[in-house]
C-alpha cells in the first residue's frame, strides 16, 4: 500500500505550516483555506509528509501507509 | 557489543521528537523517556484556549508517534531527580541510577507562582495556573458564566485565557506591571491595538501594577493590587511567565541561569566545552542561533521542541556512531522560531524574534492596525520578526525573509 495523507478538516484550522514542510502536497488557497493537492503523494516525499504532520499545531494531519 | 542507551528527560513534546529523529536516523539501541507527569506527551497550545471551553480529554491531545519510532521505552510519573554528567548517570526519584551513553536534558519550564502568601496555590484554594492538562481541566471546572476571574499576567498566556474567560461569560479583570498586554514581544504599536480589542471584548485591564496580598483562607476571595485597589475574585489565573525545570541538573558545573546553556549543536556546555553526551532540546535550551546574531536564547515557541529535537537527534546520532566525525555538530543551524495565538477571532501568526526589533523598528507593512495586518520588525535594517493579525497567506509569505542581513543574503538563492 502506498502513502496516503488524510486531513482532518473539522480540526484543520488552516495555520499553512505543512505546506512549508512539504509544498508539492499541501497548499493555502486564495481564501487561506488548506487544499491537498496529492492524497496519495510518491513515496520519495514520505519525509516531507511526515514533517508536514510533525509542524500541524492542531495535528490535524495522518499518515497512513 | 552491548546496545547503547540514549536517555531523555522530559516526556514532552521535545522529547518525543528527539526520540522519533534518534530512530529516524537509524539510532538502533534503547531509547528511555523519563517524564513527571502520567500523561504521554500531548499538545499544550490548546490548554489556554479551546481547551478550556470545548471537551478536552488526553486522548484528543496527545501526539501521535510516528509508526517508525518503534521500542521507545516511556517512563511516565518517573521523574530524574539528579545527573552525574562525569559518571554518565541519572538518578530516579526511587533512587535507581541509570547509566546513559547520551542524555537529553528536555524537561521544559514549570508555572512561576507569584511568593505572596495567601490561600493554598491549588485550584482548591481558587488558584490555578496553565502548564499541565490537569492545570486546564481543573481550571475549566472553574469558568462558569458570571465567575470573577482575575489573571495575573498580561503575555500570550494570560491574554488567551482572558479571552477564553469572556467567551465563557465570565467577568475578566487582568492585571499586569507592564503598560500594554504583550508589549515586550509586540512592541506599542499592536500591544495598544490588542488591548483596544480586548476591551471591546470587556476584559478589565489594571496595568502598570503589581499584586500586593491575596484575600480569603481556604479559597482565595479577591487580590489587593500595588495601586491600593481590591478587586473581588471567584478565580485567580497566575500566568506569570515560566521557570526552568533545571534542578536535576544543579552541581554539574553547568550554566542554569536561564534554561541549559547549550552551542549551536544543542551540546550542553561547561566552561565554553561541551560535555560529552549531553544535549538540551525545547523550551529549557539556551543555544546562539546564527540567523540573529551570536548570542544564545530559551525560545519557548512550540516550533522549538520538533526543530531542536531533530537537531540534537542529528548531532546525537553522529556522535554515537563511533566514527568520531562532528561534520553534524559543526554544520551551521540557524532555525527560525514561529508562534500564533488565537484570542477571540483573531489569528496571530509571527516568524522571526519580534522582541529583538530596535525602538523605532516596527512598522506596519500589510493591512489596516484596526483590522487585519502584517507588522515587521526591524533591527537597523533587517527584518528580524514578522507578526500578522489575520492575513496568514500574506504574513507565510515573509516567512524566509526574516533574518540578518548577513544571513538572508548567504541563504537566499534566486
Amino acid at each position: 500500500m502506498g502513502l496516503k495523507v488524510v486531513v482532518d478538516m473539522n480540526v484543520c484550522q488552516d495555520h499553512g505550516q505543512c505546506v512549508f514542510a512539504a509544498p508539492e502536497v499541501f497548499e493555502l488557497d486564495d481564501n487561506g483555506r488548506l487544499v491537498v493537492l496529492v492524497e496519495e503523494p510518491d513515496e520519495s516525499l514520505r519525509s516531507s509528509v511526515e514533517d508536514a504532520a510533525d509542524v500541524c499545531p492542531v495535528q490535524a494531519i495522518t499518515i497512513e501507509g | 557489543m552491548t546496545s547503547q542507551r540514549v536517555v531523555i528527560a522530559g516526556a514532552g513534546l521535545g522529547g518525543l521528537r528527539t526520540a522519533e529523529a534518534l530512530r529516524a536516523n537509524g539510532f538502533e539501541g534503547e531509547v528511555l523517556i523519563f517524564g513527571d507527569e502520567h500523561h504521554a506527551p500531548y499538545n499544550r497550545p490548546p490548554l489556554s484556549k479551546e481547551a478550556l471551553y470545548g471537551e478536552i480529554s488526553h486522548e484528543k491531545l496527545a501526539f501521535r508517534v510516528r509508526s517508525t519510532a518503534t521500542d521507545l521505552q516511556w517512563r511516565l510519573n518517573d521523574p530524574i531527580v539528579s545527573a552525574n554528567l562525569d559518571d554518565h548517570t541519572i538518578t530516579l526519584a526511587s533512587d535507581e541510577v541509570v547509566s546513559y551513553d547520551a542524555l537529553v536534558a528536555a524537561t521544559g519550564v514549570s508555572a512561576r507562582r507569584l511568593p505572596i502568601p495567601g490561600p493554598p496555590a491549588t485550584s482548591a484554594g481558587g488558584r490555578h495556573v496553565i502548564r499541565t492538562l490537569d492545570d486546564a481541566l481543573a481550571l475549566r471546572e472553574s469558568l462558569r458564566p458570571g465567575a470573577r476571574v482575575v489573571v495575573l499576567g498580561a503575555g500570550f498566556i494570560g491574554c488567551e485565557v482572558a479571552a477564553t474567560a469572556r467567551l465563557l461569560g465570565c467577568e475578566v479583570h487582568c492585571v499586569a506591571i507592564d503598560s500594554h498586554p504583550m508589549i515586550r514581544p509586540l512592541g506599542i504599536e499592536l500591544a495598544a491595538e490588542l488591548q483596544r480589542r480586548h476591551e471591546e471584548q470587556g476584559v478589565i485591564f489594571h496595568l502598570g501594577v503589581g499584586l500586593t496580598a491575596f484575600e480569603g483562607d481556604e479559597h482565595v476571595t479577591g487580590v489587593v493590587l500595588s495601586d491600593g485597589t481590591t478587586l473581588a475574585a471567584d478565580v485567580v489565573v497566575e500566568a506569570l511567565g515560566s521557570r526552568c525545570n533545571v534542578e536535576w541538573l544543579d552541581g554539574q558545573g553547568l550554566d542554569l541561569t536561564d534554561g541549559v546553556l547549550t552551542d549551536n549543536a544543542l551540546r550542553v556546555l561547561r566552561d565554553g566545552t561541551p560535555v560529552e553526551g549531553v544535549s538540551a532540546v525545547g523550551d529549557v535550551a539556551r543555544f546562539p542561533n546564527p540567523r540573529f546574531d551570536s548570542r544564545a536564547w530559551r525560545i519557548e515557541h512550540w516550533n522549538i521542541p520538533t526543530d531542536t529535537g531533530r537537531r540534537a537527534a542529528a548531532v546525537i546520532t553522529e556522535h554515537l556512531s563511533g566514527s568520531g566525525s562532528d561534520d553534524v555538530a559543526a554544520t551551521e543551524w540557524d532555525v527560525l522560531p514561529a508562534f500564533w495565538s488565537d484570542q477571540y477571532e483573531i489569528r496571530m501568526q509571527s516568524y522571526g524574534m519580534p522582541g529583538l526589533a530596535d525602538a523605532d523598528g516596527i512598522r506596519l507593512l500589510e493591512g489596516d492596525l484596526t483590522g487585519e495586518c502584517v507588522m515587521g520588525y526591524h533591527r537597523g535594517d533587517d527584518l528580524v520578526g514578522v507578526v500578522g493579525l489575520g492575513m496568514l497567506k500574506v504574513v507565510n509569505g515573509y516567512r524566509d525573509k526574516v533574518g540578518t542581513s548577513a544571513w538572508v543574503n548567504a541563504h537566499t538563492t534566486s
